[in-house]
C-alpha cells in the first residue's frame, strides 16, 4: 500500500483543491484529512460519517475549591502558566493553556488537583462519492493534534486494508511542527503545493528541510504559477538545485473558487478546464 | 494596546494585513511580534536589520546515574510517555516527546533528576528598513513539534509602551491560543470563499472563548460567494475593513513588498480601522 501526502508549508496555496482533484482521479484508494485544525476537504467531498469516535488528547487539571487553601504552590509548579491569580478570581485552571501534565497535581498540599480526561475532539470515518475518506474535528483550543492525526492515519489504513485499497490520499496539516510531522511520517512520496510568492518560497524552504529530516522524497507543484513567473522560474531553479522535482506548474483561474463555491473538485466541476488539465498532468506524473 | 491578526486557517492574507497595519502606524511607536513560529513571513516584507539572534530553550531531564537507582517512578509519571526506565541500565529520555514540564525531578525520591536546557529555535530581534518598527520573530528548530514554549519566548519581548501588532499563527489549537491570549483585540482575517468561511467560525469560537473582542477583514473581496457577510451579519460580527482581490495587491504580496507602501491611499484605510477598534476598546 502506498501512501501520498499532500503538504503546502502553509495552508492557503491549493492543497485541498488539488487533494480533491486526486480523490476524483485516483482509483481504489482511501482518503485522509489530516488538516485536523481546520478541516476543509469534507467541503468538497460531502462525506456522510458511518463512525464517530471520540479523541481523547491530553488531560485537564481538575481543582477541587472545596479543598483548596489557595495557597499558590500549583501556579508555582506550573511550567505552562495554566494556574493564575486574577483580580476576578482565587487561582484557577485555565483550561485553554493546561497541558495535563500532572505537576500540579504532585505538589498540590491539599489535594486538590486531579487530572482528567477531556475529549478533544472526534474522529470519523465516512463514505464518500470518491472512497472511504477518514477525518477529524479537533475541538478548539486543544494540544496533541498530532495524536490525532495519527488516530485518523490509522482509521484510513484500516479502511484500506479493509477494502484492499493499494493508495492513500492525505490532506497534511500546515506547519513544520507535531501535526505535520504526524501527517508524513512513513509516507511514500510527499507532494509540496507552493504558490510563487516570496512567502511561499520561504515556507517550500522550511517544509524541504522538514521532509529531508525525515527522509521522505518530496516533489513540487507550484499552483497560481502565471501570478508571477519570475517567482516560479526561481521557485523551479531552486528545486534544481536541491535535487526536487517540479512535477506541475497550475495556471491561476478563478474557476477554482467557483468549484469550491459550488462544493465541487475543480476536475468535476471544470471538465476539460486549463486547471483541471494541468492537475491531471500533474496527478499522471506522480501517480 | 494589544492587537492580534488571525485566522483559522494559513494563507488568507494574515501577514499582509498585519505588516501593512503596523506600517501605517508609523506615527506611533510599533512593536510586531511574529507568533507564526513554524513558518515566519512577517521579516520577508520588513527586511529588518538583525540586531539581536537568541536560542529558544526548554527543559529536558538529565539523570544523575550516581543517584539513581532504577526505582521506576518517573516513566509513569509522565503524562507524555517520554521516559523510559530500562532496570540497572538507563533512564531513556526522549527529547521530542518531553514537554519540559518538570515533574519527573519532583517525582524522583533520589533526586536523580536535574533538568538541562535543550534548544527548539531562536529568537530574532529587529528593525525594520526604514526603521520604524520593532520586530521580533521565532523560528522553530526543523523536526521540533512544540511551538507554544517558542510563542511564549517571543511575547516575552513584548514591550507594553508600544501598539503591538501579533501575527498569530493559523489554526485554532494552543499555539493560536499562546499567542492571542492577553490581546485587547483580535481582527481576524477571511476570504469570502466556503473554506474561509467554514476556518472563520472555527476562529471565531475560539475567541469567544477567550472573551477577547474581534473584528473581520475580508481580504480577495469578490471572490467567492456572500455567505461570509452574511454569517458576520447574522452574528453581529464587525467587518473592520475589505481588501479587494486585485491584481497589483497579488503583485505586492508575491514580490515581499507590503502593498500599503505602493498604494498610500491605503495607509490611511489602516489608520482609520486601527482607530474605530481603539474606540471600541477604550468604550469597554
Ligand atoms: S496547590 Fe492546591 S491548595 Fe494550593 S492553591 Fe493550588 S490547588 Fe489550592
Ligand atoms: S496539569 Fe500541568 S499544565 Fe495543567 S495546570 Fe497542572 S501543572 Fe499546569
Ligand atoms: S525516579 Fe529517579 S531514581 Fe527512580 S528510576 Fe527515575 S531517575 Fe532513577
Ligand atoms: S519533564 Fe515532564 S514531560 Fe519531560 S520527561 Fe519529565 S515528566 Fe516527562
Amino acid at each position: 500500500m502506498k501512501q501520498l501526502t499532500i503538504i503546502s508549508g502553509k495552508g492557503g496555496t491549493g492543497k485541498t483543491t488539488i487533494v480533491g482533484s486526486f480523490a476524483v482521479l485516483a482509483e481504489n484508494k482511501v482518503l485522509a484529512d489530516c488538516d485536523v485544525d481546520a478541516p476543509d476537504l469534507h467541503l468538497l467531498l460531502h462525506p456522510e460519517i458511518i463512525e464517530r469516535e471520540e479523541f481523547k488528547g491530553v488531560k485537564i487539571a481538575v481543582m477541587d475549591k472545596t479543598l483548596c487553601t489557595e495557597c499558590g504552590t500549583c501556579a508555582e509548579t506550573c511550567r505552562f502558566n495554566a494556574i493564575v491569580l486574577t483580580e476576578e478570581s482565587d487561582y484557577t485552571v485555565n483550561p485553554a493553556r493546561c497541558e495535563g501534565c500532572g505537576a500540579c497535581v504532585f505538589t498540590c498540599p491539599q489535594e486538590a488537583l486531579t487530572l482528567q480526561e477531556r475529549v478533544s475532539g472526534y474522529a470519523f470515518v465516512s463514505r464518500t462519492k470518491y472512497g472511504t475518506m477518514a477525518h477529524a474535528q479537533l475541538n478548539i483550543a486543544e494540544e496533541a493534534s498530532g495524536k490525532l492525526v495519527t488516530a485518523v492515519r490509522e482509521n484510513a489504513r484500516q479502511a484500506a486494508e479493509q477494502e484492499g485499497c493499494d493508495l492513500i490520499l492525505i490532506d497534511g496539516a500546515p506547519g513544520i511542527g507535531c501535526p505535520v510531522i504526524a501527517s508524513l511520517t512513513g509516507v511514500d512520496l510527499a507532494l509540496i503545493v507552493t504558490e510563487p510568492t516570496m512567502s511561499g518560497l520561504h515556507d517550500l524552504e522550511r517544509i524541504l528541510d522538514v521532509t529531508r529530516h525525515f527522509g521522505i522524497g518530496s516533489t513540487v507543484c507550484i499552483n497560481k504559477y502565471d501570478i508571477n513567473v519570475e517567482n516560479s522560474k526561481r521557485i523551479t531553479e531552486f528545486c534544481r538545485q536541491r535535487g526536487v522535482e517540479v512535477v506541475g506548474n497550475i495556471p491561476y483561474d478563478p474557476v477554482v473558487t467557483e468549484a469550491m463555491v459550488a462544493g465541487m473538485p475543480v476536475v468535476e466541476f471544470s471538465k476539460g478546464g486549463v486547471v483541471s488539465d494541468a492537475i491531471k498532468d500533474v496527478w499522471g506524473c506522480i501517480k | 494596546m494589544i492587537i492580534s491578526v488571525a485566522s483559522g486557517k494559513g494563507g488568507t492574507g494574515k501577514t499582509t494585513v498585519a505588516v501593512n497595519l503596523a506600517l501605517a502606524l508609523s506615527n506611533t511607536p510599533v512593536q510586531l511580534l511574529d507568533c507564526d513560529v513554524e513558518e515566519p513571513n512577517a521579516h520577508i516584507f520588513l527586511n529588518p536589520a538583525i540586531e539581536e539572534t537568541k536560542p529558544a530553550q526548554t527543559l529536558v531531564p538529565k539523570v544523575n546515574y550516581e543517584l539513581c537507582d532504577y526505582c521506576g517512578k518517573c516513566a509513569p509519571a509522565c503524562e507524555y510517555n517520554a521516559l523510559v526506565v530500562v532496570p540497572q541500565k538507563e533512564v531513556m529520555v526522549f527529547p521530542e516527546l518531553c514537554h519540559g514540564c518538570g515533574l519527573c525531578s519532583l517525582v524522583c525520591p533520589q533526586d536523580a533528576i536535574s533538568e538541562e536546557p535543550r534548544e527548539i529555535g531562536v529568537i530574532k530581534k529587529g528593525t525594520s528598513g526604514d526603521g520604524t518598527i520593532d520586530l521580533v520573530y521565532g523560528l522553530l528548530n526543523i523536526g521540533e513539534v512544540m511551538a507554544t514554549p517558542l510563542i511564549d519566548q517571543v511575547k516575552a519581548e513584548l514591550n507594553p509602551a508600544k501598539t503591538v501588532i501579533i501575527d498569530v499563527p493559523p489554526g485554532t489549537a494552543c499555539p493560536v491560543i499562546a499567542a492571542v491570549q492577553g490581546s485587547d483585540y483580535c481582527i481576524l482575517v477571511t476570504e469570502p470563499t466556503p473554506f474561509g468561511l467554514y476556518d472563520l467560525k472555527l476562529a471565531v469560537e475560539v475567541l469567544r472563548v477567550l472573551k477577547i473582542p474581534f473584528g473581520i477583514v475580508v481580504n480577495k473581496a469578490g471572490i467567492g460567494d456572500r455567505k461570509v457577510y452574511e454569517y458576520c451579519e447574522n452574528v453581529d460580527i464587525p467587518i473592520l475593513l475589505e481588501i479587494p482581490h486585485d491584481k497589483r495587491i497579488a503583485r505586492c504580496y508575491s514580490e515581499g513588498v507590503p502593498f500599503a507602501n505602493k498604494m498610500p491611499e491605503w495607509k490611511e484605510r489602516f489608520v482609520k480601522m486601527m482607530s474605530q477598534i481603539e474606540e471600541y476598546v477604550y468604550e469597554q
